[in-house]
């Protein structure tokens, strides 16, 4: 008698396991992706006219034109790669104070307070908004792309760090502290073996997105390759603009291949 | 015996001269590159600027005082366009990231030598491209408009997603694998009942993540005249209207606050 109640078929169970939560989910997606695609006006007769050029950059990335405009693309490049080391370098060296001072294992409340304040400004703007502002106050430029690639090169990098410090082992710490070391020498013994490996990692990875962030703030005015890139599609050469965004997507390419490998080895 | 320990260092060293040499130089090559790079990229700069850069600053955040509060009622309906550009987008593009994962993953790929390599490469180039450029080719393209955003978004975000979901492919328990293949399950049905629940958590939080990431993209791609909040504030910055685009900020900050805490709490209600 009691096997009846089994049921025969097997069903998988449900991601999420509250019926009325998951149903009421759906109505509101559906509810909302009416609501949202409805304030998307689409003018088909703009679409139509553009199909035109789609297809005509599409042919521009077959036969791409790295040749015309070389000396400006090389200029770019140039500016792009240099902003990138240099901001990269900048930033980590910035970012190594306001890490420790943001980690609260090792700092007093107000320092705390302040450094994570400063993080948490630098992460919410955008690139771009930075760069605009940037490119107001120091002038348009490299600088201005530098200062703000450096800015938020601190906000990215100082945050890890302090999360990473404030989960690495406390026991090396209490023992460093109970050899009388000096905050200095706590830092140096107790916290930077520990965290070491995982940041040049991070550098690393901050120093690829720094390289496609460069490829983006010349549209705003903050100078690289980015800037090449604009002047190109606002005259409509496709084929120079797809050259460019080829060259991009390869340097990111052997960007991440070798940090790859460099991240590889260390850890 | 005594003789023997004469050759050793009474201090302990972690590497040897040679090593040491040898990381000498690497920095010192490290540090020429730098300061080489640096001249380079001040070649143009006008110094002039940016000695003058403390006075610019403060002569424009006065300028945006006080803040026009009263501009914000023509802020809600572009603030609802970038929240639309970012969750569509976000939509479209985990739609299209899922089968591209499984196809660059090596355990799921139906050809490891033509098809994966495709998806690989499918992953770095929308990786590669900033949204802004992207909505830049499709503004050209489908003219300025929330579609062309909706698109750029998508397709940025196609690359984030199926890479860190093709990660997890590759990183689930195979046991559940074989033990669903071994009750003569077809492939589709392996996919649906072994692997699908192993990542399905980690997918939904990337998604989320990655809509977290597209809120803060999408304020700024009206600057190109993809829709939202950024044509306002490209509108501002160009009649120096400084008291409306202290406001664009400060709504650009609330949204991307409530957004970054709704995603961190969906997702640690998820892992």
């Amino acid at each position: 008698m009691t096997t009846a109640a089994y049921p025969t078929v097997w069903k998988k169970p449900p991601f999420i396991k509250s019926t009325y939560l998951r149903y009421s989910l759906w109505a509101a997606v559906l509810v909302y992706t009416f609501l949202a695609l409805g304030s998307v006006e689409v003018n088909w007769s703009r679409v139509v006219e553009g199909a035109d050029r789609g297809m005509r950059f599409v042919k521009a990335f077959v036969q791409p034109d790295f040749v015309s405009r070389w000396p400006n693309i090389w200029k770019g490049l140039v500016e792009s790669l240099t902003m990138t080391l240099c901001s990269t370098v900048a930033g980590i060296i910035l970012a190594i104070p306001f890490g420790l001072g943001a980690a609260r294992n090792l700092v007093p409340g107000w320092v705390y307070i302040f450094c994570r304040a400063f993080i948490a400004v630098s992460r919410s703007f955008q690139e771009i908004i930075i760069a605009i502002i940037c490119a107001a106050v120091f002038g348009f430029g490299t600088f201005a792309g530098f200062v703000t690639l450096t800015f938020a090169t601190i906000g990215f990098l100082a945050k890890l760090i302090a999360d990473e410090i404030e989960a690495t082992n406390p026991h090396a710490l209490t023992a460093m502290r109970a050899t009388g070391a000096s905050w200095w020498q706590q830092v140096n013994y107790a916290i930077q073996p520990q965290i070491s490996p995982r940041t040049i990692g991070l550098c690393l990875y901050r120093l690829d997105i720094n390289f496609r962030e460069s490829a983006v703030i010349g549209v705003v005015g903050a100078g690289g390759i980015g800037a090449t890139l604009n002047t190109a599609m606002d005259r409509y050469e496709y084929d120079s603009a797809a050259a460019i965004l080829l060259i991009i997507i390869a340097l990111v390419m052997v960007a991440e291949y070798f940090s790859g490998i460099i991240r590889k080895r260390i850890q | 015996m005594s003789d023997t320990t004469s050759n050793y260092s009474d201090s302990w060293d972690r590497r040897s001269r040679a090593e040491r040499l040898i990381r000498w130089v690497l920095w010192l090559v490290f540090v020429a590159v730098f300061i080489q790079s640096w001249r380079i990229m001040n070649e143009d700069t006008l110094w002039f600027f940016v000695e003058d850069a403390p006075r610019q600053f403060a002569d424009i955040s006065s300028r945006m005082w006080p803040i026009r509060w009263s501009y914000m009622d023509q802020l809600w309906k572009p603030l609802w366009d970038t929240i639309n550009i970012a969750t569509l987008g976000t939509a479209l593009g985990v739609v299209i990231a899922l089968p591209i994962a499984f196809l660059a993953a090596s355990n799921t790929t139906p050809n490891a030598y033509i098809v994966r390599p495709i998806a690989l490469f499918i992953i770095a180039a929308s990786r590669s491209i900033n949204s802004l450029i992207w909505a830049l080719l499709l503004v050209m393209v489908l003219g300025p408009g929330l579609l062309a955003g909706i698109i750029a978004i998508a397709l940025r975000s196609i690359g984030f997603v199926a890479k860190l979901t093709y990660e997890g492919i590759e990183e689930i328990n195979k046991t559940q694998v074989a033990a669903v293949t071994a009750t003569g399950a077809s492939s589709v049905q392996v996919l649906d009942y072994a692997i699908i629940p192993q990542i399905l958590p980690n997918f939904v939080s990337t998604a989320i993540f990655r809509w977290d990431i597209n809120i803060r993209e999408s304020t700024v791609l009206g600057m190109v005249g993809a829709g939202g909040i950024g044509l306002q504030l490209d509108a501002s910055l160009a009649t120096l209207a400084w008291p409306q685009v202290a406001l664009i900020f400060i709504a650009i900050l609330g949204t991307v606050v409530v957004s970054e805490s709704i995603s961190a709490r969906v997702r640690k209600a998820l892992i």
